[in-house]
């Protein structure tokens, strides 16, 4: 696909930057600064009532990441469309520089040092793959969306990618990229009788894999699904985020008071574990208002895309919020016992440059097709509709 | 058209956006839900674990009670015991911080290497000891270089000492770790630091003198970082255990039985039974197995042929010899035979075709009872030996305390042995022979004793009571004045007429008191302490036919552990006994009449030491305690 850039209007006046800065979803904005702010709160108490090493960098990221997604979000959303597979080539192409690196002996690793931030590509992907596919269906027609054919393409554009994070190993991250994929396909009008021919296939090949593999895949596999097998492993984490939780009741034993998390039973509390520590300190009462908070996002991503007049703004600004609400989803399933522990980290919460930083490119993204809910697109991105 | 197209395309687009937000709204209707479930309904479990996570329960090892004498000298202590502890994480850099403590205490290359080993094994926040036993000097020294030496501290803890060393060891004991087979389920002994009685009052006590361990309740993080203290319930310090002994007489009677190579003494105050010294020489000082031994004395106490960690007075069981003789002579009186009764002794006495020699090759000529003890005559209690029969001479050896234990209150009592016919054929399936009735009537053949238990027989003849050897004093310290057997304990009378016991006192006396006497030579001049006894020798190796032609051999030709045992059984003052001693030299014999050149030496000096202190009777005054030997040394 050739990128028609000399084709791009920038002398028709649709908005302003003006306009546009006013149109802002600025309700939005204080969602995400309201939700960061517990996690500034959280990584506070973290570190026993210090700034450091945490909570600081992390207000850093976030006044970064917000002025990243603005800047996305001022951006045409034709131009994201236009820019699509270039994104998706950048995020492949450093996935696979990663996976290189790690093949040549330079020990596994999810990241790639740029300096200021070490990028995990396997993050910035799963955006990109949002972007990719509703740039591919923002194409079909709803009768080419029934030709199977045209399905293996965007396929593979999650299929590939998910098998490499996969392989990283990084479970989580594969799933969370093959279940958005899947949902998009959903919305975007897949026949609900291919999935379920591909369940009942992937069903069907499960025991045949498994009767290839070796004895310690099998028990990898064993402790994924049933982490008590694993009591000081991967169910020692589990039955401390349990205890962590649990004895934080309705309303938690306060601000900086969570014994679990402060005398370190709970593992990796600035991170993946985040949620627990939280509610230890703020019971019920401060998780579930978290939750809200998070709900609301999700109803804000909905409106907007159902708000948006073209195609591929809806499709992008509903995988947006999917891919959003499957991290907040599998984090807190996995932290409450509900999913095994796969490492998904709490968006806009847990410590992280790079997970921060994609997120908030969603953001800027979903901004974009809010500020441009009204311009149409044709088939192939051109003005007209 | 595409307008059309893209609005159907739209709506099927809403239509599952719509299917995928209620999924979510369920999904995230099942968090909260599950959310509810942990925080509110099982809260109550999970705050119970959280408890149990982060607080441990600590034990405070509580201090070991003190043992003292009579008077309250103390005997075993704790001391105060100061370490130097290195705490990683605080240390900065390891070698240099070392290298600075080198510079104020001594340090070896081994303590080094061991603390190097130690660090890297252990968390950094947990103390290495880098040296124990600290001297107050060093102590001092570290504590002043403070500032210099960044996470080295020193800390307390408590070592088992004992200030008489050796002279009580015996006694007293030693505590030592905690053994793997002794664990019992009380986590008191899984401190690391615990220490319990292996041995003497020690392991006898054990349970009083351990005390009830105190708690603290800690908080600690996931890695047993302490990081605060919430409760603390202290513990119960052990009992104090009061002692019989009179510690300045111990010490004499040790000191005395270091003369010999290998000997044990037992002083008694008969009528209470109480032990005022027991003696196994040689000793060994008890202080070292407190911090573990070494290797080396380890091997050095064990391989030792004088037995330094056996309780000789107790577990050494040996051939009583001639100190059976006055058992034998109350058999022959209560089987009614007179006293006065002459038995001739030609020098040997023959049975069928087996011939007995006296221990005096010329005989005795004439002797009646008394004589027979004064002069210790074989012939004459062989002849009784005969005429009585083992079963009789048994049953009164066994009233006197002799062939059982006594239920002493220090482990590792030794039975003895006083054979009967019904004994030999159970344990040996061959019938008794009558020769063997003639040489235990001189205490040989199977007849076994331990010096206590014939201190025990010496304090039931003097008083006709079936007198019980303690060594735990019941009745506490020793306090006030006036009468101090008020509250002693009351034997039961062993039912023998006055006058026999009292016949048998007399040639007792007489062995010491009058020329002819066995041991007249280690008698005490002063009458008002003299004491009367009974020499004993037994035999280590049978004299063979070949020897008693030839001649005996010269003492100095025969090797130290072939020699014969030295015994003497003693009692003083002669006038009203109060005090009664058994003492054997092993190996001390010098042939025939052994007892009363090396053992009877022993016991007079005891018991004249023992009458001028008279611990049973008076509390002596401050500043009289240090006993000092007899300037005179071993007569013969």
């Amino acid at each position: 696909m050739s990128i028609r850039v000399a084709t791009l209007d920038f002398a028709r006046p649709e908005l302003t930057i003006g306009d546009k800065v006013w149109s802002l979803n600025w309700g939005l904005i204080l969602l995400l600064l309201a939700i960061a702010s517990f996690g500034f709160a959280a990584l506070y108490s973290a570190a026993g009532g210090s700034f450091q090493p945490w909570a600081g960098k992390q207000m850093i990221r976030f006044g970064i990441s917000l002025g990243l997604m603005i800047a996305v979000s001022l951006v045409h959303i034709r131009i994201w469309m236009k820019l699509a597979y270039v994104v998706y080539g950048i995020a492949f192409v450093l996935l696979v520089a990663v996976e290189v690196r790690g093949m040549i002996g330079m020990g596994a690793q999810r990241w790639i040092d740029l300096g200021i931030i070490q990028l995990q590509p396997s993050e910035l992907m799963k955006v990109a793959a949002v972007l990719v596919l509703a740039r591919y269906f923002h194409a079909l027609t709803i009768e080419e969306i029934g030709r199977p054919l045209r399905l293996v393409y965007p396929a593979l554009l999650v299929l590939l990618p998910a098998a490499m994070v996969m392989k990283q190993p990084d479970l989580g991250t594969a799933m969370m990229l093959v279940l958005c994929g899947g949902i998009l396909f959903f919305m975007a009008g897949v026949r609900l009788w291919k999935f379920g021919l591909v369940i009942a296939f992937v069903g069907a090949g499960l025991p045949l894999l498994w009767r290839h593999m070796r004895d310690y895949q099998r028990n990898r596999i064993l402790t994924f699904l049933n982490p008590e097998n694993d009591p000081l492993g991967a169910g020692y984490h589990i039955l401390q985020s349990k205890i962590a939780l649990g004895s934080g009741g309705l309303f938690g034993k306060g601000f900086l008071q969570g014994t679990q998390s402060h005398l370190n039973f709970l593992p990796e509390k600035q991170t993946d574990f985040i949620f627990t520590m939280m509610t230890e300190e703020i019971g019920l009462i401060g998780g579930l208002c978290v939750l809200a908070l998070y709900t609301l996002v999700f109803v804000y991503g909905f409106a907007i895309a159902f708000r948006c007049r073209n195609h591929f703004g809806r499709l992008l600004g509903l995988g947006i919020t999917v891919n959003f609400f499957l991290y907040v989803f599998i984090n807190t399933g996995m932290v409450m016992g509900l999913l095994p522990v796969v490492g998904v980290p709490l968006p806009l919460i847990s410590y992280g440059g790079t997970a921060m930083l994609t997120v908030m490119f969603g953001f800027g993204l979903l901004m974009s097709v809010y500020i441009h809910r009204d311009v149409r697109i044709g088939r192939f991105g051109d003005s007209d509709g | 058209m595409i307008p059309k197209k893209d609005n159907e395309r739209s709506k099927l687009l809403t239509r599952r956006a719509l299917l995928v937000g209620g999924g979510q709204a369920v999904a995230l209707t099942a968090l909260a839900g599950r959310m509810y479930y942990l925080q509110v309904v099982e809260s109550d479990r999970y705050k119970v674990l959280a408890d149990e996570n982060r607080i441990n329960l600590r034990l405070i090892a509580p201090p070991r009670g003190r043992i003292v004498d009579r008077f309250g000298t103390a005997l075993a202590v704790n001391r105060q015991n100061y370490r130097v502890v290195l705490v990683a994480e605080q240390a900065g850099d390891i070698p240099t911080t070392l290298d600075a403590l080198g510079q104020i205490i001594a340090l070896s290359d081994s303590d080094r290497r061991r603390v190097m080993r130690d660090i890297r094994r252990k968390h950094p926040f947990v103390p290495v000891v880098v040296r124990a036993n600290l001297s107050w000097d060093e102590v001092a020294r570290v504590e002043v270089n403070n500032l210099e030496l960044p996470g080295v501290t020193i800390e307390e803890g408590m070592t088992r000492f004992y200030p008489y060393g050796e002279t009580a060891s015996h006694i007293l004991g030693y505590v030592a770790a905690v053994s793997e087979k002794e664990l019992t389920g009380d986590p008191l002994l899984e401190l690391p630091d615990f220490r319990i009685g292996k041995n003497g009052v020690e392991k006898f006590h054990d349970l009083k003198l351990r005390g009830k361990a105190g708690t603290s309740q800690i908080e600690v993080n996931a890695f047993g970082r302490v990081v605060r203290e919430i409760r603390r319930e202290e513990g119960k310090s052990g009992q104090e255990i009061v002692l019989t002994l009179d510690m300045a007489l111990q010490e004499f009677a040790y000191r005395r039985c270091l003369a010999e190579q290998s000997a044990s003494c037992v002083l008694l105050d008969a009528p209470t039974g109480e032990v005022l010294a027991l003696v196994s020489s040689p000793g060994y000082d008890p202080s070292a197995f407190s911090n573990g031994l070494t290797a080396q004395l380890w091997r050095e106490l064990t391989t030792n042929p004088r037995g330094p960690l056996n309780n000789k007075a107790i577990s050494g069981a040996y051939a009583p010899g001639s100190t059976f003789k006055p058992m034998v002579a109350l058999a022959a009186l209560e089987a009614g035979i007179v006293p006065t009764a002459r038995v001739s002794c030609p020098g040997h006495f023959e049975l069928g075709n087996t011939s007995f020699h006296c221990w005096k090759k010329g005989g005795h000529g004439s002797v009646d009872m008394r004589d027979a003890l004064k002069k210790s005559c074989d012939v004459y209690f062989y002849e009784m030996g005969r005429r009585l029969g083992i079963d009789r001479i048994a049953a009164v050896a066994k009233r006197f305390g002799l062939g059982h234990k006594l239920d002493f209150d220090v482990p590792g009592e030794r039975p003895g042995l006083i054979p009967t016919r019904d004994w030999k054929l159970g344990a040996t399936g061959i019938a008794w022979q009558h020769g063997e009735t003639i040489s235990a009537s001189i205490g040989q053949s199977y007849v076994l004793a331990t010096p206590l238990q014939l201190a025990t027989m010496a304090a039931r003849l003097v008083t006709g009571r079936a007198v019980e050897p303690r060594i735990t004093r019941e009745r506490g310290l020793m306090t006030g004045t006036g009468n101090f057997d008020k509250d002693a304990p009351e034997f039961s009378s062993l039912n023998l007429p006055p006058k026999d016991l009292k016949l048998v006192l007399e040639g007792m006396t007489a062995v010491v008191n009058e020329p002819g006497g066995t041991a007249y030579g280690a008698r005490i001049t002063d009458p008002a302490m003299a004491m009367g006894g009974k020499s004993g020798t037994s035999q280590v190796r049978r004299i063979s036919q070949a020897e008693r032609e030839h001649g005996l051999r010269k003492i100095k030709d025969v090797p130290w552990k072939e020699r014969d045992h030295a015994l003497f059984i003693s009692f003083a003052p002669v006038s009203n006994p109060r005090y009664v001693c058994a003492a054997v030299v092993e190996h001390g014999g010098e042939s025939a009449g052994g007892g009363s050149a090396v053992a009877a030496p022993i016991c007079r000096d005891v018991l004249r030491e023992a009458q001028k202190r008279d611990p049973a009777r008076r509390i002596p005054p401050a500043g009289e305690y240090v006993a000092e030997l007899p300037s005179e040394k071993k007569t013969g």
